[in-house]
């Protein structure tokens, strides 16, 4: 490895797909930086994703990106800072030429925008193909497909970098391959060395939650207190060619980047530490050093990995029907035993009167709603909600639902009050696996 | 409301923190000793049984732990304890983030 390579600084512009926008702005003007990445898709928002396709074949695509790339692109090429994001979700295309349209409404003439397509697989996966981690098939899960994605790697953004690309939108990209990506192009790291991949893995998972590695999601009062949490600043990366990085912030952010922040992200949605399975690599978190570099600059290294896996994982979106989520609220003396009176009520007229018997859960917000049936508390609450949730294959039985709770205000126990009910279509996600030989990423550069 | 008498019992949240992450039905609670010193007390205190014995009703599957004993960290692996993941649960906190909290609430004297 050449010594003489320059650090490379990345930065992340959000970690989910509603997070902040206001300091991706200020981190892009002020940051430095050759690359930052919009992170903005989950399990839960592909298949939302999923859900507003099918409403409409023109969207699909993350609900911020107009906003976001309208305040982003002008920044981003003044600074020289390219942008990758899988904000396409379900629809990349859409996605890109969106920002296309804005790019040129902003006069940002020859802004190049790599849309990245391939990862949706519905069309090669068998029916009878088996779920990863649960019994069943695609086939006997009873529920038709809205869409399938495979994880795509590193593999599939270093061509769009390769052709200059100012912006490179693609939809199930994992997620730290977004990092990986810009990382091995930049330092020329062959993919398939697992140590240099590794590292590169490292950065890009405790990056790509965004503010979660700096002091975002980690305030506790009086024991883990972050300092000016409501301007807290997204994460900046100081990377070396062999992969070991300080990951900081820009100064006068709120918010902070301690061995504390860092150890929380490191295991982040992570199981077997030393087996951190990605489209790039089995990166090996194990090792890993953590050591403070002065205020908001912490060193990491020590991370490795062994080959890439042979199958990507895929998930899968399945229509789910509707989901409705109604509730009513008590106060005062006996509110909880009048929720729990309230409750029994619905539950009753639910499946007797109407012969109800979908997927229902009832909740005493106040009282018990996250424990759920843990049963921690034995009564007296003052302040409680019922919380009625049901999901149902006809929008029709999630109506009689809300009807039922709203109800409660003239039929149930004294004193309730505060109606409101939503529905929504439900998107079900299950995983499998898919050979990656089988996967085969499209790249299509459009100039604005 | 809780009595003021009551004794105030020391709990996990006293020595450690803690963050959760969900992957289809699987949570993992990654837990941290603010202090080395306390790691051993950590270790002792929150075994997988433990977990498992504690919350009888929300995880169905096995409990798994992973010691990353240079950065005096645990990591537990809740399988089945999502009713379903993110996009099955019908709970409010579908991704089960509340885990982290759950587990800091454990009494460090059993």
């Amino acid at each position: 490895m050449n010594a003489s390579v320059r650090t490379f600084r990345i930065g992340t512009g959000a970690g989910f797909s509603a997070d902040r926008l206001d300091p991706a702005v200020d981190l892009v003007e002020h940051g430095n930086l050759d690359a930052i990445v919009f992170e903005c898709l989950g399990e839960r928002t592909i298949a939302f994703a999923h859900r507003d396709r099918m409403a409409n074949p023109r969207l699909g695509y993350n609900a911020h990106l107009s906003r976001r790339m309208q305040a982003l692109l002008p920044i981003c090429r003044a600074a020289g800072t390219v942008l990758i994001t899988n904000m396409g979700a379900a629809n990349p295309r859409a996605a890109a030429e969106r920002t296309i349209e804005i790019a040129c409404d902003l006069g940002l003439k020859g802004l190049k925008v790599a849309c990245v397509e391939g990862d949706d697989v519905s069309g090669l996966v068998p029916p009878d193909a088996p779920f990863m981690d649960e019994q069943g098939t695609l086939s006997a899960v009873g529920m038709p497909v809205v869409g399938m994605n495979a994880y795509l790697g590193a593999d599939a953004i270093i061509p769009a970098l390769e052709q200059k690309a100012d912006v490179v939108i693609g939809g199930r990209f994992s997620d730290p391959s977004m990092f990986v990506a810009p990382l091995a192009h930049h330092f020329a790291w062959d993919l398939m060395d697992p140590a240099r991949v590794g590292a590169g893995t490292l950065v890009g998972h405790l990056l790509e939650c965004g503010m979660q590695v700096t002091g975002g999601y980690f305030a506790d009062p009086d024991m883990k207190d972050v300092p000016d949490l409501a301007r807290c600043g997204y994460p900046i990366a100081e990377v070396d060619a062999d992969g070991s990085a300080v990951i900081t912030k820009l100064p006068g952010t709120g918010g902070c980047v301690t061995p504390a922040t860092v150890r929380e992200q490191l295991l982040y949605e992570v199981h077997d530490p030393s087996r951190y399975l990605t489209p790039d690599v089995t990166a090996d978190f194990s090792r890993v050093t953590i050591a403070s570099e002065g205020r908001d600059r912490v060193k990491v290294a020590g991370a490795g990995g062994t080959a890439r896996p042979d199958m990507l994982k895929v998930t899968v979106g399945l229509d789910g029907g509707f989901q409705g989520e109604a509730g009513v609220s008590y106060a005062g003396p006996a509110a909880q035993e009048r929720g729990q009176l309230a409750a029994e009520v619905v539950r009753e007229r639910l499946a007797e009167v109407h012969g109800l018997a979908s997927d229902l859960r009832i909740d005493l917000i106040g009282v018990s709603s996250l424990f759920a049936t843990a049963g921690l508390w034995a009564g007296g609450a003052q302040d409680v909600r019922l919380h009625v949730t049901m999901r149902a294959r006809s929008r029709e039985a999630v109506e009689t639902m809300l009807w039922e709770v709203e109800s409660l205000l003239c039929c149930g126990p004294a004193g309730g009050g505060g109606f409101r009910g939503t529905i929504v279509p439900s998107v079900v996600t299950k995983s499998l696996l898919i050979a990656r030989q089988r996967v085969k990423p499209k790249l299509e550069i459009m100039v604005a | 409301m809780s009595s003021v008498l009551r004794n105030t019992p020391r709990l996990v949240r006293d020595i450690a923190h803690a963050r959760a992450g969900d992957k289809g039905n699987t949570s993992n609670v990654s837990v941290w000793a603010y202090d080395a010193a306390d790691y051993d007390l950590l270790k002792r205190v929150l075994t997988p049984e433990r977990i498992k014995r504690a919350f009888p009703a929300l995880i169905r599957g096995p409990v798994e732990c992973y010691d990353i004993e240079h950065l005096h960290g645990l990591n537990f692996v809740l399988h089945d304890a999502l009713e379903g993941g993110v996009n099955s649960s019908l709970n409010l906190d579908s991704h089960g983030k509340s885990w982290s909290y759950l587990i800091l609430g454990l009494e460090l004297d059993e």
